[in-house]
């Protein structure tokens, strides 16, 4: 018999996991590539226009706007979360009589969800409520912070915004493998007389690149899903200056009837992921192989 | 001029005094074996002679400077981690090269030096390796180098075999006396295992509670016990313990074991004592088998238990309801049950104050 027929009752207790993964990921990501194909509108069509739709997509300057902002958001959202979040979990890390409190405080942000977050960053920072209101009113008159409301740095705000929320996430994931660090390493440097930011820098650091990957994964995840830190913060403003991809296609499908345009953003997101994505997998599963084919 | 000396050295962890008014001078290129069970110390003092645990109170001294408050790097010393401690992401190379570097030792001099280290450990077909990619053995060897290429007067030794196997801790061992023999370095070396301790020092100094209980060369260490702690903590299997009194009678010294009593005439005093509780102690090899000789102890006893260890036979009896650890020939028979006859040389023995274990 077939080894891969052996099991098969194996097979039968998955089968409900295949048939979701083929029907609702799969399939719905081939629906989605076929309707960017079409000229729907408001009800799903199967006619066939070719790439018109991607010709317009890029010719529409809220995508193009929406494409620079999540690059803007998403370089500055992940560095600022990892270099915070690795400097909080340092900072944690040395105190450590005061650990729990410390680590309570910066975590207590990612208990909220970015709806929250973007709620209470847009009152502290709206120009007429918040911060600008607040010092006006003590006496500095012309004091001004109006950047939610310029075009042009809103979406550094929603970055802001973001980072504050996410970054005790990476801060938790940095701890636990600074506390994995053997300590007898830290004597070794100590010994050798390596000033402790080159310990971090050189050795803490690079022992860590699992832990960095792991939360760069998560926060690229965050970056592709952004859309409601957007939503509650800017709305997408002033004007369509911090559009952001996902909420264009949220907008261009359920509010604004454009199926075709709104799948074929869809399906530009999804390959740019995968182009993203397919070095890592390459590395992951393709390249371990052999070595895995050796050992069996 | 002592290479090491700690002086009235106290260290103690928040309220807990590890170590009170301790007191070693080591000399130059001299190898000194810190010997004890866990938590007694022998690991502190070493972190403490490198700098690496802050001392409440004492000094320390290495190469003829106090260096009680001087930062590890700058103290002459090089130090080897039992769990290695090599920098991950490096290569052998810069491992070994990386602390020089950050003390900017010209480029020349850190090839040179990488290079001869390199050579003396049997490291060169390594240097382009991962610490990842080497054996337990091998990454020990590196962890030997990085302290070797610093150039230093002392090397600090912690537990450095202790994460080996067995065949591998021997050879290592016999590699870390050779470069002992080369080098001529002061090195002190901190162990729990005491066939390290008794193979590669010049004098062993066997801790307990902070404090050190001896502090003598191997066969001091393990023919003449200054206490019964030593006495019972070096040897494999463990010394006899006979439990007795010591009675100092006209016809000599004796120690009564209740229904046996056992002439000391022969046993040499370490001090002059009167009548108390006793332990004598005897190494299970210095009992022999067969007719007794003039001084020593003779007795008749069954064969309760046989333990074939290869080389050699535990053979286990009794003297006064007492069990005593026999070792014989590897290649003897005996049964359970067997009479047998044994004696020891009293001279060879050992006698302890019950109380206070200290030698008499």
């Amino acid at each position: 018999m077939q080894p891969r027929f052996r099991n098969w009752h194996v097979q039968l207790a998955l089968l409900p996991a295949w048939l979701i993964v083929v029907f609702a990921y799969l399939g719905t990501m081939v629906f989605t590539v076929r309707m960017s194909f079409t000229s729907s509108k408001g009800i799903p069509i199967m006619d066939d226009v070719g790439l018109r739709q991607y010709d317009r997509l890029f010719h529409t300057d809220r995508w193009t706007i929406s494409v620079e902002n999540i690059l803007i958001f998403g370089l500055l959202f992940i560095l600022g979360c990892l270099v915070l979040g690795f400097l909080l979990a340092v900072f944690v890390d040395r105190l450590a009589r005061f650990e729990n409190t410390l680590r309570t405080i910066f975590l207590y942000p990612l208990a909220m969800s970015f709806v929250v977050t973007g709620l209470v960053w847009q009152w502290i920072l709206n120009p007429a409520l918040g911060l600008q209101a607040n010092v006006r009113n003590w006496g500095w008159t012309s004091f001004t912070f109006d950047w939610l409301e310029q075009g042009d740095r809103a979406i550094y705000l929603v970055a802001f915004a973001g980072i504050w929320q996410s970054c005790g996430l990476v801060m938790a994931i940095m701890l636990a493998g600074l506390r994995g660090v053997d300590q007898e390493l830290w004597k070794a440097a100590r010994i050798d007389g390596i000033p402790t930011w080159r310990i971090y820098l050189h050795i803490i650091i690079p022992a860590l690149a699992p832990m960095f990957i792991t939360a760069t994964l998560l926060l690229a995840t965050a970056v592709v899903r952004s859309y409601d830190i957007v939503v509650a913060m800017t709305a997408g403003g002033p004007g369509i200056s911090s559009e952001v991809p996902a909420k264009f296609v949220i907008d261009f499908l359920f509010t604004r009837q454009n199926i075709g345009l709104a799948t074929a953003a869809a399906t530009v997101m999804l390959i740019t992921v995968l182009v993203v994505l397919m070095p890592w997998l390459y590395l992951q599963y393709f390249r371990s192989a052999p070595g895995a084919r050796r050992a069996a | 001029m002592a290479s090491v000396s700690v002086r009235r050295l106290a260290v103690s962890f928040g309220h807990v005094k590890v170590i009170e008014n301790l007191d070693l001078e080591v000399e130059e290129g001299e190898f000194i074996v810190l010997l004890g069970p866990s938590g007694c110390g022998k690991s502190t003092l070493l972190n403490t002679i490198a700098g690496l645990i802050d001392i409440e109170a004492g000094q320390v001294w290495i190469s003829g400077k106090n260096v009680t408050w001087t930062e590890p790097k700058d103290r002459g010393i090089g130090m080897v981690f039992q769990s290695y401690a090599l920098y991950p992401r490096m290569t052998v190379q810069q491992n070994l090269s990386f602390g020089l570097r950050m003390a900017g030792v010209p480029r020349a001099e850190i090839e040179a030096r990488v290079a001869k280290a390199a050579k003396l450990l049997q490291l060169e077909d390594l240097l382009r390796r991962r610490p990842a990619e080497l054996s337990g053995g091998q990454r020990q060897r590196v962890a030997i180098g990085r302290a070797l290429v610093r150039n230093v007067d002392v090397f600090l030794f912690d537990e450095p075999l202790s994460n080996l196997d067995a065949k591998l801790r021997n050879e290592l061992r016999v590699e870390i006396k050779k470069l002992h023999r080369d080098l001529g370095n002061t090195m002190i070396y901190v162990t729990h295992d005491q066939i390290e301790a008794l193979t590669l020092a010049d004098r062993i100094a066997v801790m307990r509670n902070g404090v050190i209980q001896q502090l003598a060369t191997p066969q001091d260490v393990y023919h003449r016990p200054k206490n019964q702690f030593v006495a019972g903590f070096i040897g494999s299997p463990t010394m006899n313990f006979l439990t007795g009194r010591l009675i100092l009678g006209a016809a000599g010294p004796t120690l009564d074991l209740g229904s046996v009593s056992i002439d000391l005439s022969a046993y040499g005093f370490a001090r002059q004592s009167s009548d108390v509780p006793a332990v004598l102690g005897v190494r299970p090899e210095h009992i022999d088998l067969g007719a007794a000789s003039p001084g020593h102890f003779a007795a008749n006893g069954k064969v309760e238990i046989v333990e074939p260890m290869g080389a050699d036979m535990i053979v286990w009896s009794r003297i006064a309801d007492t069990p005593v650890r026999i070792r014989v020939d590897g290649d003897s028979a005996f049964r359970n049950g067997d009479d047998i006859a044994f004696h020891f040389d009293l001279a060879r023995a050992s006698l302890f104050d019950a109380q206070s274990g200290e030698r008499l």
